[in-house]
């Protein structure tokens, strides 16, 4: 059994290490690239969203390279996610791949049956020690990840945090003990800590990240959105990590309470996906005193289309810069980055205006 | 002429690439529109030499480039300032006019708007989804109806009545206007009919959900065209001032933020000199089979010397 799964960010990571633990060998999709790309688009329908498609080209790869059991996610809506597996299926044994698949659908009973016709009998320890590695590769990523996404605004040499976490990612993923998870954590920690001077404008910008999950924390989907960010000196914060999303997929963490409060006054309902967090996160973004927020979406994606509609009372009566994007596999680069450039332009002077706390006069700062 | 200090603003457009030279105050003392014809080097050089022979022994004391050539003409010029387009127009707009609330913004291939309050753009869009409002599309219908460009806008000022053109997508605007001319319909009111159908389309998609208060400026390439003009004063029930320079309001923006750049942080500019008309630029791209993402890489040479590189993602082509 040769098991595969989707990218999605770097969790690849932590899943691999979850199989692998359990005994089990696993064949990780190559890379996202645009090889990927062209073959999700060239099988899947047209009006499904880029996640499915790129998911579809990972399987493909994956296939490709020896894979035959390919694990991935399922759910029941409203949003259409709950669907693609079924879909991705289907494609996959018209193309003649010979393979099985095992959707991971809500309701624990089901999954342990399913499990133990799919994996075989598991003995309790070791799923265990498994989860326990996995989980500490995740929550390691994603902390040192969140520190990328500020740090990248203070590099002293461009380009330097990303190496740092490309050497972070490699040593992580070889790491077999929770102890070397630790240390290598301390160790980046400490030399990102160490990469930065001064903010790259002369002052903090803060941004927020929101929208649906698959477009936050894939950066090839979304152009390396917070690369660029970063690069134009904003420091960026987002709520949505895979290792969160588990917590609260798994009741252990509650953050529904506190977006479901905050989004209260503008979306009193679950909308399906990410909706009602973008709403919810923003709202406590601009609470905390950030400079704007950024929400990201597939194009056609059902949720993120009813937050975009609420979000300009949301910026209006919050005073908060927000600026949407929506991608596609016909997304081209230039664009979001002409637009960056313009909306953190705007959100500097606002800064600047507000730090001054006198009228404009006509002054016009600038980055770099 | 040696004592004062002169700011160069450039804007390279799809359709246009303009200059705008600026006083030490930043006046504008000279503006010059060419079309970009698919060669913005080239038509960058023939607009500095036009300045060089207008203005012998013109000392620039600041460069500022915007548009979506900005990179380029920044490495070719040495420009202290390289500005995205939304940046440079409003600027310009609240120079202008300095109470400014809307700025409309229709160019060869994009169009935008921009929201300022109290001297700051608060919020701004750009067209996402299709080129149908903007001015090469008006271009191409010109060059059918064989009707000059500049005379495109008083056509639409003869209508009577004009008539209703899908206006969603440049494709069926073309074959529905088609359709409409070969029911009968007139020629002015056809192009009435899409001036309308231009506008709708731009407050619909590009405006969408945009607070448009008066004062409202409208700006590039397309705001030469009267028939829009009075589209959107239609549409929007006020005035719609079009600034005398509407035509290089990105490169003035541009030539403003690089003045004040210079000024702020007493730098010297970066700028080449004129002796770069002289110079030989030549570029060649070839594909990267590092990865399967077989990145175009494109390489900047000046006088056979590389002097930028861009088309790349990783680290790989990094070093120049």
């Amino acid at each position: 059994m040769q098991i595969t799964f989707p990218h999605m960010g770097d969790m690849a990571v932590a899943v691999k290490a979850l199989f692998q633990e359990l005994g089990f060998s696993v064949v990780v999709p190559p890379p996202i690239s645009r090889k990927t790309l062209n073959l999700g688009v060239k099988y899947s329908p047209e009006f499904a969203c880029l996640p499915f498609k790129i998911n579809l080209g990972n399987f493909m790869e994956a296939l490709d390279k020896g894979a035959d059991l390919v694990v991935m996610g399922g759910g029941c809506g409203p949003c259409r996610f709950g669907y693609y597996a079924e879909v991705q299926r289907e494609i996959l044994q018209e193309k003649g791949y010979e393979f099985s698949m095992y959707v991971i659908e809500p309701g624990i009973i089901d999954n342990i049956r399913k499990i133990r016709e799919t994996f075989g009998p598991l003995s309790m320890r070791k799923v265990a020690s498994a989860v326990r590695l996995a989980w500490n590769k995740a929550a390691a990523i994603d902390e040192i990840y969140s520190l990328v996404l500020k740090k990248r605004a203070l590099e002293a040499e461009e380009g330097v945090v990303d190496k740092l976490y490309a050497g972070f990612i490699r040593e992580i993923d070889e790491a077999m003990s929770l102890d070397g998870i630790r240390r290598i954590k301390k160790e980046y920690r400490e030399k990102i800590e160490d990469s930065s001077a001064e903010y790259k404008r002369g002052l903090p910008l803060k941004v927020g990240l929101v929208g649906e999950i698959y477009l936050v924390l894939e950066s090839f989907v979304n152009l390396e959105i917070e690369k660029k960010l970063g690069q134009l000196g904003v420091m960026v914060e987002r709520e949505l990590y895979m290792s969160t999303w588990l917590l609260n997929f798994f009741h252990l963490r509650n953050d529904e309470k506190h977006i479901k409060r905050a989004a209260r006054q503008y979306l009193g309902s679950f909308v399906g996906g990410h909706g009602i967090d973008s709403i919810g996160n923003t709202v406590r973004y601009s609470r905390r005193g950030f400079d704007g927020v950024v929400q990201l979406g597939p194009f056609t994606c059902m949720p993120e289309i009813v937050a975009r509609s609420i979000l300009p009372a949301v910026s209006k009566a919050e005073g908060i810069p927000i600026l949407t994007f929506f991608f596609d596999e016909h997304s081209a680069d230039a664009g979001i980055q002409t637009r960056l450039e313009a909306f953190v332009d705007l959100l500097e002077r606002k800064k600047r205006q507000k730090m001054r706390g006198s009228e404009y006069k006509g002054e016009i700062v600038y980055g770099q | 002429m040696a004592s004062e200090k002169y700011y160069l603003g450039v804007d390279v457009g799809s359709v246009s690439t303009d200059l705008a030279l600026l006083d030490s105050f930043g006046n504008l003392v000279e503006k010059v529109y060419l079309r970009t014809r698919g060669k913005p080097v080239e038509v960058l050089k023939e607009g500095l030499k036009f300045l060089e022979d207008k203005y012998p022994g013109l000392e620039i004391d600041g460069v500022g480039t915007t548009g979506s050539g900005r990179a380029l003409a920044g490495v070719v010029l040495g420009a202290d300032v390289v500005k995205n387009e939304i940046s440079a127009h409003a600027v310009a707009a609240s120079r202008i006019i300095p109470d400014v609330k809307t700025v409309l913004e229709i160019g060869g291939q994009d169009s935008k708007i921009i929201i300022i309050r109290d001297g700051i753009p608060v919020d701004f869009a750009m067209n996402s989804v299709c080129a149908a409002g903007t001015g090469s599309f008006l271009d191409q219908q010109a060059a059918r109806l064989e009707i000059p460009i500049e005379d495109f806008g008083n056509y639409a000022l003869k209508a009577r009545t004009p008539v209703r053109i899908a206006g969603r997508c440049s494709v069926f605007a073309e074959s529905d206007m088609i359709h409409k001319q070969q029911l009968g319909y007139g020629l002015p009111e056809i192009i009435a009919g899409l001036c309308e159908a231009m506008v709708r389309n731009y407050l619909n998609n590009v405006g969408k959900g945009k607070e448009i208060e008066p004062p409202v400026v409208f700006q590039g390439g397309v705001a030469a065209n009267v028939g829009i003009k009075a589209a959107f004063e239609k549409e929007l029930g006020c005035k719609v001032h079009v600034p005398e320079y509407y035509d290089v309001m990105g490169a003035i923006g541009a030539g403003i933020l690089a003045r004040e750049y210079i000024l702020e942080n007493k730098k010297k500019t970066n700028f080449k000199g004129f002796e770069i008309t002289d110079f030989a630029f030549k570029t060649s791209s070839f594909e990267c089979d590092g990865c399967p993402n077989h990145c175009e890489i494109v390489n900047i040479y000046e006088n056979e010397k590389l002097i930028a590189r861009w088309g790349y993602q990783c680290a790989r082509w990094e070093a120049v």
